[in-house]
């Protein structure tokens, strides 16, 4: 087993574009629990929607792929509104549980058999990326990089756009935090009753802060659609909402930097574990595992790392521990 | 509390360390290839063998493949680039037929491959001679079978129910859909009583409520079936682990505080120790249980599962003051990680208690069901009555109900809330892994069961009002018979669809649940 | 309520009260909040049944009662944090039933909580600065655009360094309010209220749970309110305290007023008296049944 090499694939995959977009998605997310404290729960309904907006507009109806990611964008303001009006206004955990049911019920609409002439039900739709490789500066079939942190022209293009969508949207949150809209939406975290008591609309304040994580959220949809140039209903299951919790988790929440390296830190666990477990495989040294169970492991193995995380360190990597503890109701 | 959370973790990693995994394919790594798995139509579990697959780089063939006795089938491509799938119809057998899909075009498909790229391919098959779409009338699960074909992932759910006899004309249908609704409502509400005290109590959502209900089904499997190397090691650790925690919830008071911490420690390490031994001797001692006695050992280890889970995770977390919404996600980890171990455990395969699959239906009136759902309805209400029995007229019910109603004023009432916490949890587990088995006896039982009841028994419990144990039952109830009389109007794989925006559609008009009170601000 | 008679402080109740009579419902002479008919139950339980309340600007009300008299829910019910099941109420003779906590809010009547509600993971400042009113920078949009705010920011940072000097705060302006003692905890309250520049101030328990070297000086912030201009309305338990500041007690039991006046005719009345003491009782009995 080749430790380094395992290590250098995990690095790469630190970088790479599914990094890049889980990145991206947390950033929304971020801004919902990590600034307003709305437990969002359903993070994936908004991906969902922005890659089926790409999808549906580019695979159906023949669209530019830059048509599609509009579209996406209104379904999620869409989804934002119809989740948010009813929930806002009640406790915490409610919304935890309508968002996670909401984004069950759309993955089950979309799949579902009636559905099938516009998102092609189960089966979902394919070859979406070519709108978007056109316009590609990078060269297609070139290797760039040096070493083991090589990458394609395509998968160039699209880490440049991700990570440049997050780059952005990371300093959309700083200056939206570091603005008086921030000072309120900070104050809704910590108890929207005293921010209502001194003649903040409450209610607007979390439903914006919804709107704009669900749009963030969409856009990572679209670039997950682009990326993959096929999507699936069934891979939008909550366990992708888990994976950007425990991301938030393990960077940091409420920091504007935490997304980010908790998804770099994420990924690069979640490939070497595999690789790990691959490699201990390959040496005989796990005999009564099979490979496909090696996912099963990782799986468990992020639900540890929150419970830990949790327990242990709930600031996450860049988070500050004094600011937690404070943070007794 | 470090030094037992990592008990209790060890005993898991021995627990798994020691016992056999599933069978299944190997998985490759690197280079580009075209992959995917043809099973039967009608049962997703069983590949189609001998099936041929070319993959075309313009005119040239560069590569073919055939399925395997699963079903599974890959190509090694040379590169990225596009290329041309093509099944060949020849290969196929002449009761099936390739399913016409947007991709897949008269056997042929059009596929861009990525550099280092396993690209899944998805080709279904359907019975011969029918048309590629039927799913919504048919009563077996609709169209489940096509999601299968994902690759690396575990078979997709169906998100249908079956329910069987269901046919003629409107008011039969009716009938029939309203009892299966019932017994499906049953069901959610054993299982979702434990979820609601458990909120009521400790103000926990508890996520992994519904991998409780997976883990009662997978036991009561796991001991109907024949319990060897894992089963006795899995028994060991849980009877180490109940009488841990039953000597903390009885013996506190009478032991000494290190006396008791000894003896937990002893019992522990002793069960880990027995699953060792248990574990090497392997299928030396084998031994099966009818399914109702396999079923009771279920629910007293579902008992223990919870009652550990509060002992030495929940109890230390409120000791250190972590905020709810902390706990919420501690308990979604714990999902996680009761999910994946059970499936490594048990694989993903969906399987069935023997011996109850085909019966001979019953006929009442306009309603006809199996005798095994008969005797489900009838379990479900002896066990909900027996819980209203125990939570109105006994000490530790009206406890119970104290604390869940309010748990500041149960404490200065002078009720010992940590154990009447522990009591809840016992309970709740209990009545999980019951409601597993029988959701289990009335469907099939695999890895995600819990976790697709799961939203629903969120729906029903707030659908009655959270907190209260009453209202987890009329909700399931609701919930219930909302699922399956949708299927009247609706497509089947929707009824859950339904449930949940029955749930969604309470929170906005009555929040607090059909039998919740008020809450008072300020 | 004019500056003149802040200067003759000494016997100031009567006047202040202009020649209100002592009874519940009594008719005041400048009344800047008028309520009428508030009803609301929880469960078939009454909690608030209010016929008629008037309160006297530039005074401070007390609010008092025994436990479970409905106190908390009548303030939560006028500053729109409750909804009512029925019943008008004017805030400077305009109605405000019917709105939210935050119009009411903006309408000059701002209200403090029980249990004290510091933003806890933020700092003593921007807790402050979180009271002003009509900022640009609270609109999303405007976030964006700090040249636009900025000098609006500069302002009301002076306005709230004051106010945090007055309460003695001011070291600990850079600290987090969650590492404040309970005392200064009320006090930041009290001063971020102030920040709304409210016509009315409503102060819930302020006393509870504050250490009593503390009280003290609380009292002598909330008069100087009144000295102000500032209408206070204020429910308390300590009866020496309400009987000290009080320029008007208005006595709540089971819902209802069952009584008003000055302190001296409180002091005196024998229904009060039955119902405190009559209170207790009942509700030893219907703390048990009520919980069900």
């Amino acid at each position: 087993m080749d430790i380094l090499m395992i290590l250098a694939e995990a690095a790469r995959s630190a970088v790479g574009p599914v990094a890049a977009i889980y990145a991206l998605a947390a950033v929304g997310l971020n801004l919902h629990f990590g600034y307003t404290g709305l437990l969002n729960f359903g993070q994936v309904g908004f991906m969902l929607v922005g890659a089926y907006g790409v999808g549906i507009s580019v695979a159906v109806f023949d669209l530019p792929v830059l048509v599609g990611f509009l579209v996406g964008l209104g379904c999620a303001l869409v989804l934002a509104l119809l989740l948010g009006i009813p929930t806002l206004r009640l406790r915490a955990d409610y919304l935890a549980i309508t968002t996670i049911a909401a984004a069950e019920v759309l993955r089950l609409v979309y799949r579902a058999g009636f559905a099938e002439p516009v998102t092609n039900g189960v089966y979902g739709l394919q070859n979406l990326s070519s709108g978007f490789r056109e316009v590609n500066p990078f060269d297609a079939g070139g290797r760039y990089g040096f070493g083991a942190m090589t990458f394609t022209g395509n998968q160039m293009w699209l880490m440049t756009v991700t990570w440049g969508l997050v780059a952005v949207f990371a300093l959309f949150t700083w200056m939206l935090i570091h603005s008086p809209w921030g000072r309120v939406i900070k104050g809704v975290r910590e108890d929207e009753d005293a921010v209502r008591s001194l003649g903040k609309n409450v209610f607007a304040y979390k439903m914006q802060a919804l709107v704009l994580g669900g749009l963030i959220g969409a856009l990572a949809g679209a670039m997950l659609a682009v990326h993959q140039g096929a999507i699936q209903p069934d891979q939008f299951k909550p366990q992708v909402t888990f994976f950007l919790w425990v991301i938030l988790l393990l960077g940091g929440a409420g920091r504007v930097f935490g997304p980010i390296i908790g998804s770099m830190a994420f990924w690069f666990l979640m490939n070497f574990t595999d690789g790990f477990l691959k490699g201990l495989g390959r040496e005989g040294l796990l005999p009564f595992l099979e490979g496909p169970d090696y996912g099963a492991i990782q799986l468990a193995f992020v639900g540890l790392l929150l419970v830990l995380l949790i327990v242990f360190r709930p600031q996450g990597l860049i988070g500050d521990r004094k600011e937690m503890l404070i943070n007794v109701k | 509390m470090r030094t037992r959370l990592v008990t209790v973790l060890l005993a898991l990693i021995t627990a798994f360390l020691v016992i056999p995994g599933a069978a299944a394919t190997a998985d490759e790594q690197g280079g580009e290839s075209l992959h995917g798995q043809i099973t039967q139509p009608d049962e997703r579990d069983l590949g189609v063998e001998g099936i041929e697959i070319m993959v075309f780089e313009g005119d040239d063939e560069i590569e073919a493949a055939t399925t395997d006795s699963d079903g599974n089938w890959e190509v090694v491509l040379p590169g990225p680039g596009d290329y041309r799938a093509v099944v060949d119809q020849e290969s196929i057998p002449s009761e099936y037929e390739v399913r016409e899909t947007v991709l897949l075009v008269g056997g042929e498909a059009e596929v861009t491959v990525e550099a280092d790229e396993r690209r899944p391919l998805i080709v279904a098959l359907d019975e011969a001679g029918t048309a590629a779409e039927e799913p919504e009338e048919s009563e077996s699960p609709s169209e489940g079978e096509d999601a299968a074909e994902e690759g690396e992932e575990a078979p997709a759910d169906d998100e249908a129910l079956e329910v069987e006899g269901v046919s003629g004309g409107f008011g039969d249908r009716f009938a029939q859909l309203t009892a299966a609704g019932l017994l499906f409502g049953l069901v959610i509400a054993v299982s979702a009583i434990g979820l609601s005290l458990i909120f009521g109590t400790t103000q926990i959502i508890n996520f992994s409520h519904g991998d409780m209900v997976t883990f009662g089904a997978m036991m009561a499997l796991l001991f109907s079936t024949g319990a060897a190397g894992m089963g006795n090691s899995l028994l060991a650790i849980f009877a180490g682990l109940g009488v841990a925690v039953l000597l903390g919830a009885f013996m506190e008071d009478k032991l000494g505080r290190t006396l008791l911490i000894i003896l937990q420690w002893t019992a522990v390490l002793g069960g880990i120790a027995l699953a060792t031994l248990v574990g090497v001797l392997g299928d030396d001692i084998q031994w099966q249980v009818p399914l109702w006695a396999a079923a009771a050992i279920a629910v007293l280890m579902g008992a223990v599962l919870g009652g550990t889970m509060e002992r030495y995770l929940w109890r230390p977390l409120r000791k250190r003051n972590v905020a709810l919404i902390q706990m919420f996600i501690v308990s979604i980890g714990v999902a996680l990680v009761l999910r994946h171990v059970i499936l490594v455990l048990f694989g993903a395969n969906r399987t069935r208690y023997a011996g109850f699959q085909v019966q001979e239906l019953v006929h009442l009136g306009p309603v006809s069901m199996p005798p095994r759902d008969l005797v489900i309805i009838a379990v479900a209400v002896v066990v909900l009555v027996l819980v209203a029995c125990l939570l109105q007229f006994t000490r530790i019910g009206k406890a119970m109900r104290a604390v869940s109603d309010n748990r500041d004023l149960a404490e200065s009432s002078g009720i010992d809330v940590d154990r009447v916490t522990m009591y809840v949890w016992l309970l709740g587990g209990g009545l999980a892994s019951l409601g597993g088995v029988l959701f289990g006896l009335n469907q099939v039982v695999d890895y995600e069961m819990g976790f697709r009841l799961l939203l629903l028994m969120f729906a029903a419990v707030i659908l009655g009002g959270l907190g209260t144990a009453y209202g987890a039952m009329v909700g399931g109830l609701a919930v219930g018979l909302v699922a399956m009389l949708s299927t009247l109007w609706f497509p089947a794989q929707l009824m859950n669809a339904w449930a949940l925006a029955l749930m969604i559609l309470m929170l906005l008009v009555r929040p607090q649940g059909l039998l919740g009170s008020r809450e008072r601000v300020g | 309520m004019s500056s003149d008679e802040v200067d003759t402080s000494a016997a100031v109740e009567v006047d202040r009260m202009a020649d209100a009579v002592a009874e519940p419902g009594s008719p005041k002479s400048d009344p800047i909040l008028v309520a009428d008919g508030v009803k609301r139950s929880f469960g078939g339980l009454t909690a608030v049944d209010v016929n008629h309340l008037e309160v006297q600007r530039g005074t401070i009300t007390a609010l008092i009662g025994p436990n479970g008299a409905g106190k908390s829910t009548f303030f939560n019910l006028l500053t729109g944090f409750d909804r009512v099941d029925q019943g008008r109420w004017t805030f400077e003779g305009r109605p405000i039933n019917g709105r939210r906590g935050h119009q009411v809010a903006r309408a000059g009547m701002v209200r403090t909580f029980q249990l004290t509600k510091a933003l806890t993971r933020m700092t003593v400042l921007d807790n402050m600065l979180l009271g002003a009113q009509g900022q640009l920078g609270e609109r999303m949009v405007g976030a964006f655009l700090r040249p636009m705010w900025r000098s609006q920011e500069q302002a009301n940072t002076e306005r709230a360094m004051e106010l945090l000097e007055r309460f003695k705060l001011v070291d600990k302006r850079q600290d987090m309010a969650g590492s404040l003692s309970g005392g200064q905890r009320k006090l930041l309250e009290m001063a971020r209220a102030l920040m709304t520049d409210p016509g009315m101030i409503m102060l819930d328990e302020p006393m509870a749970g504050v250490n009593p070297a503390l009280v003290q000086s609380l009292l002598q912030h909330i008069t100087s309110l009144r000295d102000e201009g500032k209408t206070v309305l204020f429910v308390e338990h300590d009866m020496d305290v309400i009987m000290g500041i009080s320029d008007w007690i208005v006595v709540l039991a089971q819902g209802g007023v069952i009584a008003e006046g000055r302190p001296s005719d409180i002091r005196s009345d024998q229904q009060v008296i039955d119902a405190y003491l009559g209170a207790q009782e009942v509700e030893g009995e219907s703390g048990e049944s009520g919980d069900e």
